[in-house]
């Protein structure tokens, strides 16, 4: 059956995009998170839109399991073959289609990665950015989006999948569709005032089908940009504060992290604050309202902005971030993982407390922060846990913390972000049952052979 | 503890009260009531100049008693709890800088340059200038005089005797020479100004960079080629407390053909490069300093902005580079005209 299978999927891509050995299925069988392996019966790499289509097809026909997959960075396993079948690895479908600058807007294949759209606005389009998560710039624009991923613009435009305008998507079914104003116009700038199906397709896990093609919102890049990181000691403050910056409406992105290194950083607060202008003017201005807005804490002496000579305030600009990447090689060996809970903003000294009780309980490496997501309509809450691959105990560690923070993280009311199997089913159970049921009816209508991603979102 | 050496009888006779009365950020309705807060502030009771001074320490140099008008002042900002940044900016930074216990024994000869906690700075210890030269760097051996912008006199009595040990006990002692070359104006201050109010002894003859590079400069003098050039130069805050060394910078510039152009900003009428009040959350005064060294630099054509200490640099060298003016520490300066 499986030379069967890799014979028909090289006649679809051809035999150099198709792999059943060995050395294939065990590289795809995992990501760098903690979840065990889970080997796929071959790996195919569709150029386009069509051969996309004929994959699933031929799944469909041979009830073989299909999992759509980006750069496989999500951390939490989801792009692994939990019933074995075929990975589809989108990386060849990487073109930028358009970019529309007048209505700010980019289409992109969906195996386009977050760099190559970064690089290619810088060099045609340097008036324009997107909102680039801190992922290693590999990580595709589609994966992102479909599991809610939020960057650097999240302040100003919300998770990425709110800067969603449209999206092609070939379905379980083998059928072809567009959702958002594409799909009437053949222009990518809305996805109101329809029906908004791209809904079926984000937060899916995979599920729901193989996005190909998606337009996604761009964004003024300016000429200077500057970061403020405000300190606080007092966890009970933090909502207070982060309200009182959003609510200027200045800043691109914000990223409180409190972590135990270096050591001068433990036990304080800190957000980072991102903003943008294109005059100097323009950006004191800016930076005044910022102040101004937390002004009572910094009188009261209690928090106030890191002074930051410009040289060193390189590294706070970077983008995408190096600092998780860095953390993520404290335990070497190269194993990381965080849950991600998106929650409330009132939530934060709960969500900072449970945090620390869990790393000094499980005793692991740990780095908390968060993204606030709009003007502090909720935030993505981390708890990153690095730990060695290579040491089983280690690994077991990190994985019962996180176990114990997706729980945690429940019962104050947060939902964790791109959760792992188990994490899904512990959602679940706190789910309204209605809304479950109708997630399983949506599936079987797209999905009547179950072959897309199984394995997730199943009770 | 020894408390900050100063006589209030020279206050209470003072005709002039310049420390407060020169002050360029605190200002007076006149003499008297310059008069009445400086003997608030000698008598510990509070004063707004507490709240409002913006530690630049100038009326260090003001006093034409050295009567050490700065540092008793932020002894009773101490005494009185008047924090000039908020309590979590002074404690990270009171982490970030403390010795950190990683110094080792290393062999060293004269001349001995000390670059205080940057490491970043001793690719500038090379060349003929420098010939010959071992440095010493490290959060073991910071001159901790920044406290002194953070109300924080307790941590320079605690911490600097402990680092003019361990230059002693780790580099000098086992060492022919028993003089430190600080490259950092700050370290000098400590060291000898410091030093002596606070009553902490220092066992080794501290030598500021401006004397280390006049004395060089004579040696080197054949290899001399003048730059020819005018430059504008920032004068720091530590250098209020060794102002002799201005002339012998003059000095300097005089033997490399570098031309100090007059400026509104300098000498004792020298600005704030802007660095400190930031950390004080004044930003819009922090620009506001700014925008006047900046611009009075550019009025009088220069080519070069020389900058004695590196902290001033990263705060101004940036938009001192902008605006067409070439940003450099004295010592690459020297260097330049050394041909390197
Ligand atoms: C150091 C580090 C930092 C990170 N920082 C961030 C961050 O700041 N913000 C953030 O959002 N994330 C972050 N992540 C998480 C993750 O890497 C990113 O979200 C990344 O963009 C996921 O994209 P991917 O291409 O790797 O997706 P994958 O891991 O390949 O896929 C993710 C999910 O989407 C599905 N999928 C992928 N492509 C398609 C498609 N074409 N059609 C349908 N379904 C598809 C997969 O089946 C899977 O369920 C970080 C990860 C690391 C390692
Ligand atoms: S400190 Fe000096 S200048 Fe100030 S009042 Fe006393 S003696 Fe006069
Ligand atoms: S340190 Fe500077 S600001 Fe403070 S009183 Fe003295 S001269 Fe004025």
């Amino acid at each position: 059956m499986t030379t069967d299978l890799i014979n028909r999927l090289a006649k679809i891509v051809g035999p150099g995009f198709v792999s059943g050995e060995a050395e294939e299925r065990y590289l795809y069988s995992m990501d760098p998170g903690t979840m065990p392996a889970a080997a796929p019966d071959a790996v195919v790499m569709p150029a386009n839109t069509e051969e996309v289509q004929q994959v699933i097809l031929l799944a469909n026909e041979l009830k073989v399991p299909i999992v759509p997959m980006g750069a496989g960075l999500v951390l939490s396993g989801l792009t692994r073959a939990l019933r074995g079948g075929i990975i589809v690895d989108m990386k060849r479908m990487n073109h930028i289609i358009e970019v529309n600058p007048q209505s700010r807007y980019a289409v992109v294949e969906g195996g386009a990665s977050q760099g190559m759209l970064k690089s290619y606005l810088k060099k045609h389009h340097p008036q324009l950015k997107h909102s680039m998560p801190d992922a290693p710039p590999i990580a595709t624009m589609a994966g992102n989006v479909c599991i809610h991923g939020s960057g650097h613009l999240s302040v100003l435009g919300g998770s990425h999948s709110d800067m969603l305008t449209g999206m092609e998507v070939v379905l379980p079914s083998g059928e072809i569709i567009r959702t958002g104003s594409c799909s009437v116009s053949g222009e990518w700038f809305a996805r109101s005032p329809l029906p908004d199906l791209s809904g079926l397709f984000v937060g899916w896990a995979g599920t729901t089908g193989i996005v190909t093609r998606l337009g996604i919102k761009l964004f003024p890049s300016y000429k200077h940009n500057d970061v403020l990181i405000f300190v606080a000691e007092d966890a009970d403050l933090m909502p207070e504060i982060i309200s009182r910056l959003t609510s200027t409406q200045v800043a691109e992105d914000m990223t409180p992290w409190m972590s135990p290194k270096p050591a001068w950083a433990k036990g304080f607060l800190h957000i980072n604050i991102a903003y943008g202008a294109h005059t100097k003017k323009e950006l004191i201005f800016k930076r005044n309202l910022l102040q101004a807005s937390v002004r009572e804490y910094i009188d009261q002496k209690i928090a106030g902005f890191l002074p930051l000579p410009p040289p060193q305030k390189g590294r706070f600009l970077e983008i995408p971030s190096p600092d998780l990447a860095r953390f993520a090689d404290l335990r070497k060996g190269g194993g990381f993982e965080y849950v991600g809970a998106l929650m409330a903003i009132e939530h934060f000294p709960q969500a900072y407390r449970a945090g620390l009780a869990i790393a000094e309980k499980f005793n692991v490496s740990y780095s908390l922060g968060s993204r606030i997501i709009g003007a502090g309509h909720c935030m993505m809450f981390f708890f990153a846990y690095a730990f060695n691959r290579a040491d089983a105990e280690d690994v077991k560690r990190a994985s019962d913390a996180l176990e114990a923070t997706n729980e945690a993280a429940l019962k104050i009311g947060g939902i964790p972000w791109k959760a792992e199997e188990p994490a899904q089913k512990q959602i679940i159970d706190k789910m309204d049952p209605n809304t479950f049921a109708l997630m399983d009816r949506i599936r079987s209508v797209l999905d009547p052979n179950q072959i897309m991603n199984p394995g997730n979102w199943e009770k | 503890m020894k408390s900050i050496k100063f006589n209030p009888d020279l206050c209470v006779n003072c005709e002039t009260i310049d420390c407060l009365m020169k002050c360029q950020y605190v200002t007076f309705s006149d003499i008297a009531e310059a008069r009445e807060e400086k003997l608030k502030i000698n008598d510990g009771k509070d004063s707004r100049v507490l709240h409002e001074c913006l530690t630049c320490y100038s009326c260090q140099e003001y006093c034409p008693y050295d009567n050490n008008p700065f540092f008793l002042l932020v002894e009773r900002q101490e005494e009185k709890g008047v924090l000039p940044a908020p309590k979590p900016i002074v404690e990270e930074q009171l982490r970030m800088m403390a010795p950190k216990g990683r110094i080792t024994k290393q062999a060293v000869s004269g001349p001995v340059v000390d670059m205080c906690a940057f490491p970043m700075l001793t690719g500038c210890v090379r060349g003929k200038l420098f010939e010959g030269a071992s440095t010493i760097v490290g959060t073991d051996i910071f001159c901790n005089i920044m406290w002194l912008h953070f109300a924080k006199n307790s941590t320079i009595r605690e911490r600097v005797p402990q680092m003019i040990d361990n230059i002693m006990s780790f580099y000098l002692k086992d060492s022919d020479t028993n003089e430190l070359v600080c490259f950092h104006d700050e370290c000098y201050g400590t060291y000898t100004s410091v030093a002596d109010a606070y009553g902490i002894e220092v066992p080794f003859k501290p030598i500021h960079q401006f004397d280390y590079y006049n004395q060089r400069l004579d040696i080197l003098k054949d290899h001399i080629k003048p730059i020819n050039a005018k430059i504008v130069y920032q004068r720091p805050c530590s250098n209020r407390l060794c102002p002799q060394t201005d002339q012998v910078l003059d000095e300097i510039f005089e033997k490399i053909g570098a031309e100090r152009v007059p400026r509104k900003y300098d000498r004792e009428n020298a600005l704030c490069c802007g660095g400190v009040p930031r950390a004080h959350q004044r930003d819009e005064l922090a620009d506001e300093l700014v925008e006047k060294n900046i611009n009075d630099m550019l009025s009088v054509g220069a080519t070069y902005c020389v900058f004695n200490c590196p902290f001033c640099m990263a705060t101004l060298g940036q938009e001192v580079a902008e605006q067409g003016l070439m940003p450099i520490l004295v010592s690459d300066l020297v260097q330049i005209a050394l041909g390197e």
